[in-house]
């Protein structure tokens, strides 16, 4: 080989930053297909997140709590604003709406008796109240979403909360996309279609349009249901700070807030990418609305997209949270995107089935599909067994448990009895993004970027 | 007593509703007037029960809501969202309906004796609703289910990406919305007209009526369809 070779042959392998093999593929599949990628799970793009701030431990300015002995207390309640009936949950971590449609009628009951055992709330979705998850629900938010499926005032006055939906953190401004293969028989009974279709839910509500009007909707459904059940507004992390201000003058109780790093279960790629803004920066936007407003504490805020960890909880709870929602990490827990399921108490490689759909254990995000490999993200009778609630309550039992004992371990470690004494002044910053998303300051300074001098 | 009046002059909206959710079965009442509406919004919101309510005037928003074996009169206009979801039972208003009349309503049935504005019908999930003048723009967007008998015309865009629903346009179409499409009336179509003409009090002949429907081509996404959605 010359040098010329040599040379060409390097330059034959050059790869463009800006047409980078996963840009390639995306404009072939475009070229091919004509279509958008829909696609399952949150934002695989990294961005500044709750593992970018650190909590401060306490040494000798302040005073730690005995992590094995001392008690602190998770005790949480929601809705205290206007309800009579305030929703009172033993920990701060409640599982996030998903739909009985997305996921398996398995599935959600298992959801329902592990938040039941932990003292915990779960929340419909998109396609009504399920019978199996009402029952196996001690406290049940119901979500009245735009497309409004199988949405009906006895399972109003069935449930403990209500949870207006506005937007998701995965598709602020968008609507849901169940495909075809998801709309089973009884799925299709429940939000009134036509088995097998395509279904592309409304992203607004029917009967309303802006926030004047929320304010009526809001005073509806507490007519409704007798001023009794706290009412949530949960909306899709992007122009937060107004967002939230909205809520609170429409009368919400109770305020969710979903970052970018929501999940979903078939949505646009280019939506779940490129449209709102990460949890860390949602959060801290929506706690300055609460205290712009004087009403922090009195409005509560549940704050979802990508929380994970213990540690993630007491992050956010240290920014202003009153309680998370987690979403994505309790169907992990389930087992999503693990190698194997236990059928009749008999371990089983999923590797095939992933294969199957074109990925592996551990990259799946094929929820839209209908064909989880684990049987979570499907409406196929075969599949679903692969998750028996036995089983799903269980494992999902496990991790709430274990993200409460690391969110008390972390709090008695900043010398707090109470999480709910998590404050601002335990945390600081590990990168300049963090630090000026969250306004923390960065570690070891008291520099805050863009709001204090250096 | 089987029939009490409510004067929302003098008393508050949530004793008019507390009463309709909790006591009038109790206490046999078959029939509520409410006077001195005056627009106030969520009268009879929830109502569960074989009971008649007359509206002595105009409504605000979601009159009716969520309705459930009631018969609601609305004796004057009603605003936005007026019987919104409802599952059963009838709402009628006398006069003039404003945006999403009867939107995701379950079942039942809606008469409107005037025009109704934007999105009538919008997301219906399986009522019947029948509109004795003529209905706004994106009527039946996203219908899913049950029927709509409008007698005046109709305006823009009707029936954009309707589901299984059907509406019945006697009048002028101003434009069909995406994937609606005007079929041939049947004999079945004809009879359904004539028994919800009927059944809003309405002399119309089912002739007269024109079928708009889904042509179905939003079910399944299709690159090469052209597709606007």
């Amino acid at each position: 080989m010359n040098d010329n070779e040599h040379i060409l042959k390097h330059i034959a392998k050059e790869g463009s930053a800006g047409y980078d093999r996963k840009i390639m593929d995306y404009i072939h599949n475009a070229a091919t297909h004509g279509l958008y990628e829909i696609r399952g799970m949150g934002a695989k793009r990294a961005v500044p997140n709750f593992d970018d701030l650190v909590l401060l431990g306490a040494s000798l300015s302040r005073y730690p709590l005995e992590g094995y002995r001392e008690k602190c207390s998770t005790k949480t309640i929601l809705g205290t604003r206007f309800a009579s009936k305030p929703i009172e949950l033993e920990i701060p971590i409640t599982i996030a709406g998903m739909s009985f449609g997305a996921l398996s009628a398995n599935v959600k009951e298992s959801l329902g008796r592990a938040a039941t055992e932990l003292g915990t709330s779960t929340t419909t979705g998109d396609g009504g109240m399920t019978a199996e998850e009402r029952q196996s629900s001690k406290t049940l938010v119901y979500q009245c979403l735009p497309s409004r499926y199988g949405f009906n005032p006895d399972d109003v006055r069935r449930a403990d909360a209500i949870e207006i939906v506005i937007g998701q953190g995965a598709k602020p401004g968008g609507g849901g996309m169940l495909l075809g293969q998801k709309i089973s028989p009884r799925v299709a009974k429940m939000r009134t279609l036509p088995e097998g279709i395509d279904q592309r839910s409304a992203c607004r509500h029917p009967d309303w349009t802006g926030p004047d009007d929320l304010v009526i909707k809001i005073q509806e459904l507490r007519e409704m249901t007798d001023w009794e059940k706290p009412i949530y507004v949960k909306v899709g992390a992007t122009r937060t700070f107004h967002d939230v201000k909205l809520a609170v003058h429409a009368g919400a109780d109770v305020i969710v807030v979903d970052g970018m790093q929501g999940g979903t279960a078939a949505t646009q790629t280019c939506f779940i990418e490129h449209v709102g803004i990460p949890t860390l920066a949602a959060l801290r936007q929506a706690v300055d609305a609460l205290e712009d407003l004087n009403m922090k504490g009195k409005v509560q805020l549940i704050i979802s997209g990508g929380v994970r960890t213990g540690a993630d909880v007491a992050k956010a709870l240290a920014m202003g949270a009153d309680a998370v929602a987690i979403g994505q990490g309790v169907l992990y827990a389930l087992g999503c995107n693990h190698d194997a399921y236990t059928l009749d108490g008999v371990v089983h490689s999923a590797c095939n089935d992933y294969e199957q759909l074109g990925t592996a254990a551990g990259y799946c995000h094929h929820c839209h599909t209908g064909r989880c490999p684990v049987g979570i993200t499907t409406q196929d009778e075969q599949l679903a067994q692969r998750l028996m609630p036995d089983l799903g309550a269980k494992r999902l039992k496990n991790y709430l448990k274990t993200l409460n004992m690391e969110l008390t371990t972390l709090a008695r470690a900043c010398g707090k009895q109470n999480v709910h004494h998590l404050e601002r002044e335990d945390l600081a910053a590990m990168t300049i993004e963090a630090a000026a998303m969250a306004r923390l300051p960065l570690a070891g300074t008291d520099w805050i970027p863009g709001f204090s001098q250096m | 007593m089987d029939s009490m009046n409510f004067d929302l002059a003098v008393t508050p909206l949530r004793d008019l509703n507390r009463f309709l959710h909790k006591e009038a079965v109790a206490q046999g009442i078959k029939q509520v007037t409410v006077l001195h509406p005056d627009g106030a919004h969520n009268i009879a919101v929830g109502l569960n029960a074989p009971v008649a309510v007359d509206i002595e005037g105009h409504a605000g928003y979601y009159a009716a809501g969520m309705l459930k074996h009631g018969e609601v009169t609305i004796h004057g206009n009603a605003g936005t969202g007026v019987a919104e979801n409802m599952m059963s039972g009838k709402v009628h208003v006398k006069g003039f309906a404003s945006v999403s009349a009867g939107a995701s309503a379950h079942g039942g049935l809606l008469v409107v004796d005037g025009d109704t504005s934007l999105r009538c019908g919008i997301s219906l999930k399986g009522g019947d609703i029948v509109v004795g003048g003529s209905v706004g723009s994106f009527s039946g967007f996203m219908a899913q289910a049950g029927r709509m008998v409008i007698c005046g015309n109709a305006g823009d865009a009707l029936g954009d990406s309707l589901y299984e629903a059907v509406i019945y346009v006697r009048g002028k179409i101003k434009s069909l919305g995406a994937d609606a499409r005007i079929e041939d009336m049947t004999e079945s179509d004809y009879q359904a007209v004539g028994e919800l003409l009927a059944a809003a009090g309405y002399t119309y002949d089912p002739h007269e009526f024109k079928r708009v429907a889904s042509a179905k081509s939003l079910y399944h996404w299709n690159a090469d369809a052209n597709q606007e959605y």
